[in-house]
């Protein structure tokens, strides 16, 4: 028990057991040396809960079953940086290949999949683009799903409220003049454009893909710090959601290569890989190949 | 390596701005209202302009308009940096000829991505 004295350092069983929550709950590691964002990203978290210490901390995870103490300390630990048009050049070339796969069928409405979609800027920024383009295969805006685990980033994309600094990221001036209103700090996209977008709460570690096929997955900087053995089965799910000939477009110095068979690099699109026609392919992963480390009580 | 042309009163904002841009590989020019950055323009017309709104002597948008005026051959870019976070001063300074805006106070990653949109980073 902690009495009111200056707060130790969190013992490292602590942070094992914070750190294999985040982990079997959301695939994401944390590496030994950058444990030091435990301790930074749960301040708030312990603030709200009244405690001091990571290591009070983790004796209310284990003794509190309340999933949501559980919860709220996997939010706070997820990365979700991300940004307007980011890394622009790639989301062009995702509208390039929407154009392409419109003009080979134009029957059909195109789908796309957002996964690990943050506050939603990719798939708003994905909705502008095929807006402009005049995406229209079927005579439909293409489809956009967009999921995260996050349900509080969720409900921020919903409401697609944004911050100035979080506006001004990437988003030129004419878009956001188009697209959103408000002032100061405080902006919010304009209804038609979410209603262009689902959002839906989806874990791609034990949550099948969204049904339906997609021509089109963007999984951009969230498999980066999963272990190989589960980015290999995210990578089985996230084949299992396109159709043979639909593209996976991974964040910048991400890559499948050496993880899976399911997918070769694209010719046409740089840095985009195509799902192969396998016939081994499992049509959809109905049950997660690996299991996740072993829960230790709390979860 | 591009020029840059930062118009503001404050000697403040010009020095962080100045520092950002360095940063970004910039040669930075300063002007403290629109009238001497109007005379730097015509002395020598930088890539991109980056200009604040409220000055004394000639103020963002009569520089904008002065500029326009100016038969420049090569028209910089002009990027509105501001306090005036309202979309009625943003739409007013595109329809004035701003290629883009941004919002003070604005950190490094964002003066860069706007610098980027209008093509000269
Ligand atoms: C760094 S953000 C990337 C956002 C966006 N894709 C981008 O590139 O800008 C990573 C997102 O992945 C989500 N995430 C992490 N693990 C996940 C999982 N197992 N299932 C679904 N989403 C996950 C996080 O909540 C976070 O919002």
């Amino acid at each position: 028990m902690m009495h009111a004295r200056p707060a130790p350092p969190a013992s490292a069983g602590a942070m094992n057991l914070i750190a294999s929550l985040l982990e079997q709950r959301t695939g994401q590691q944390i590496a030994a040396n950058r444990t030091w964002r435990i301790e930074t990203a749960l301040k708030p978290v312990l603030r709200e809960l009244q405690l001091d210490t990571l290591d009070q901390l983790a004796t209310r995870l284990v003794t509190d079953q309340k999933a949501d103490i559980a919860e709220k300390v996997v939010d706070a630990l997820l990365n979700q940086e991300t940004s307007f048009f980011r890394d622009n050049g790639v989301l062009d070339m995702a509208v390039s290949a929407l154009t392409a796969f419109q003009a080979e069928n134009p029957q059909r409405r195109l789908r796309v999949w957002s996964a690990g979609c943050s506050t939603g800027q990719e798939p708003l920024s994905l909705a502008i683009l095929a807006h402009e383009h005049d995406i229209k295969g079927g005579g439909m805006l293409p489809e956009i799903v967009a999921t995260d685990i996050s349900p509080a980033a969720l409900d921020r994309a919903r409401a697609g409220l944004y911050s100035q600094f979080e506006i001004q990221r990437g988003l030129p001036i004419r878009r956001m003049i188009d697209w959103f209103d408000g002032e100061g700090n405080e902006w919010t996209a304009k209804a038609d454009l979410v209603r262009r977008v689902r959002f839906r709460k989806h874990n791609l570690v034990s949550d099948p893909p969204p049904p339906g096929k997609f021509d089109i997955v963007l999984c951009r900087n969230v498999l980066l710090y999963f272990s190989l053995a589960l980015r290999r089965q995210v990578f089985e799910t996230l084949a299992a959601a396109l159709r043979p000939g639909g593209l996976l477009v991974l964040g910048a110095g991400e890559t499948v290569i050496g993880q899976t068979d399911a997918f070769a690099p694209s010719d046409r699109y740089r840095g985009f890989y195509q799902r192969l026609d396998r016939n081994a392919a499992p049509q959809a992963p109905a049950e997660p190949t690996h299991r996740l480390p072993k829960a230790t009580g709390i979860l | 390596m591009k020029t840059c042309l930062v118009v503001d009163d404050s000697k403040v904002i010009r020095k962080v701005a100045r520092h950002i841009l360095e940063t970004l590989q910039f040669e930075v020019r300063e002007a403290g209202d629109g009238r001497e950055a109007l005379d730097s323009c015509l002395a020598s017309a930088p890539d991109v302009i980056l200009l604040d709104w409220n000055m004394p002597v000639m103020s963002g948008m009569d520089f904008l308009r002065a500029l326009k005026d100016s038969g420049l051959s090569q028209k910089p870019k002009v990027v509105f940096c501001t306090t005036e976070n309202g979309m009625a001063y943003i739409r007013a300074a595109i329809e004035a000829g701003a290629d883009e805006y941004v919002m003070k106070p604005f950190d490094r990653e964002t003066l860069e991505s706007k610098l980027q949109i209008v093509g000269v980073a």
